[in-house]
């Protein structure tokens, strides 16, 4: 396994403009982003902010009504062979057919997989310490869970979407399960696209990361260099958002008698690391929780300050400048 | 083997903290010129975190001349350091331990003890200039 560059050669995923209206609602919208080859990319919003969408149009389960997604170069077409081969899907609830042993699974993934691979998929369960006769009712949520991923390797898809896989498992098998996720990355050249709400668990694992609130990509690309594009201010609480360098994401006021200030994440980017300190101004470096939870509460809480500069140096919701 | 840690709270990227990890050991004597580092992918399964993150880790050791890869074989330790002698540790370590102790019943937390070697150290540099 190599250290994935980003912009060369065909990216795992490619979305454009891609969006998908339900009725007169639209569950995404102008989605633009890349994951890179051997990427573990993390996508993370809210309940209803479109992440399963963007997840069924990228397995091809559901077709985009405008935009397109590719997946190695290959335009993802809903319900077509060619489409699902490429991709490894995981889903949040592991559907698996509870009268089936794990043996009755493996040969439903033989029978419907062309590139299915029996030895890994029985190496694995054999290594997990599953018999290949038990049955899928009598396993652990846990269990099913790495049924569910080794049936998703075995395929021998080089993309593999992981719905949110741990959410409904126990600290211990949630974290078995992502140490199997990591040690399948190390040993390969897949790209992993997993979805979360669980910001805290995300941060090791993955190495690009993707934030959808409201229909809308807010942030996409490698998690360091998004990470070291950021700064955390804290400034006096007069200080009018035209004086910021950057642009506020989000903005939060305390209001101690003794200290009014108010903590400001901004963009700054990269090629301006480090926003200039000025007197009794604290410049600190952004973690990744408050990175995510800045650009998330951006979007439910627009910042609705006095200054309407600062308003107006909101960010659009639109992706172009963020997919480098 | 050697065997890596990581401090979720100390709020030091990951990478660093392994590359601190492999310099910290050698000035200690723990780690030595030809010992091999943990697989890339037992690291990261061990610890739980992206391969990449142990990758970049790995890189900036071999940038610093302290590891090297061989092919097929995996990354080794190729510097000798200059390891604090044995004896001297120990001999350090005993009032250190004692200092420490008196410091936690001052009532300092960690992070005051940090503050104040740094302190300290910053005023011994100055008298020396």
């Amino acid at each position: 396994m190599t250290e994935h560059d980003a912009g060369s050669g065909v990216p795992a995923l490619r979305a454009e403009r891609l969006g998908r209206r339900y009725g007169k609602v639209w569950g995404l919208r102008d989605c633009t982003l890349e994951v890179p080859v051997g990427a573990v990319a993390a996508l993370v919003g809210p309940n209803g902010a479109g992440k399963t969408t963007l997840l069924e149009m990228i397995i091809g389960l559901l077709k985009p009504t405008e935009g397109q997604v590719s997946v190695f170069g290959e335009t993802s077409r809903a319900g077509t062979a060619g489409t699902l081969a490429r991709v490894g899907y995981v889903a949040q609830d592991h559907p698996l057919y509870r009268d089936f042993t794990v043996a009755d699974m493996f040969h439903l993934g033989h029978a419907m997989n062309p590139s299915w691979d029996q030895k890994l998929a029985v190496a694995r369960v054999d290594a997990l310490g599953i018999p290949l006769k038990r049955k899928v009712k009598s396993m652990s949520g846990g269990q099913q869970a790495q049924v569910s991923l080794t049936m998703a390797l075995a395929k021998r898809a080089p993309l593999l979407v992981l719905d949110e896989p741990v959410s409904s498992l126990d600290p211990v098998a949630r974290l078995e399960f992502m140490r199997d996720v990591m040690a399948s990355a190390a040993d390969t050249d897949l790209t992993f696209l997993i979805s979360s709400h669980v910001v805290s668990e995300l941060e090791r694992i993955c190495d690009w990361l993707i934030i959808l609130a409201n229909g809308h990509v807010q942030l996409a690309g490698p998690t360091d260099g998004l990470l070291a594009a950021h700064q955390l201010l804290t400034v006096p609480r007069d200080t009018p958002g035209a004086e910021l360098p950057g642009t506020a994401i989000h903005r939060t006021d305390s209001d101690s008698p003794s200290y009014r200030h108010s903590t400001v994440l901004v963009r700054t980017g990269a090629d301006q690391p480090a926003a200039r300190s000025r007197p009794g101004w604290q410049v600190d470096p952004v973690s990744f929780e408050q990175l995510v939870l800045g650009y998330l509460q951006h979007q439910s809480t627009p910042m609705t300050h006095d200054d309407p500069a600062q308003a107006a140096q909101r960010p659009r919701p639109s992706t172009k400048e963020f997919t480098r | 083997m050697f065997r890596f840690r990581l401090d979720g709270s100390s709020g030091v990227p990951p990478y660093l903290q392994l590359v601190h990890q492999v310099r910290q050991s050698l000035l200690l004597g723990y780690l030595q010129e030809g010992d091999r580092l943990p697989t890339v992918k037992d690291v990261a399964a061990d610890l739980v975190i992206n391969p990449n993150t142990v990758v970049k880790a790995y890189r900036q050791l071999e940038h610093e001349g302290l590891a090297g890869g061989r092919p097929g074989q995996g990354t080794f330790i190729t510097a000798t350091g200059s390891p604090v002698v044995p004896e001297a540790q120990a001999a350090l370590r005993e009032p250190l331990g004692r200092w420490l102790r008196d410091a936690e019943a001052a009532g300092l937390d960690d992070e005051a003890v940090t503050a104040l070697i740094a302190v300290t150290r910053q005023d011994m540099r100055k008298e020396r200039v």
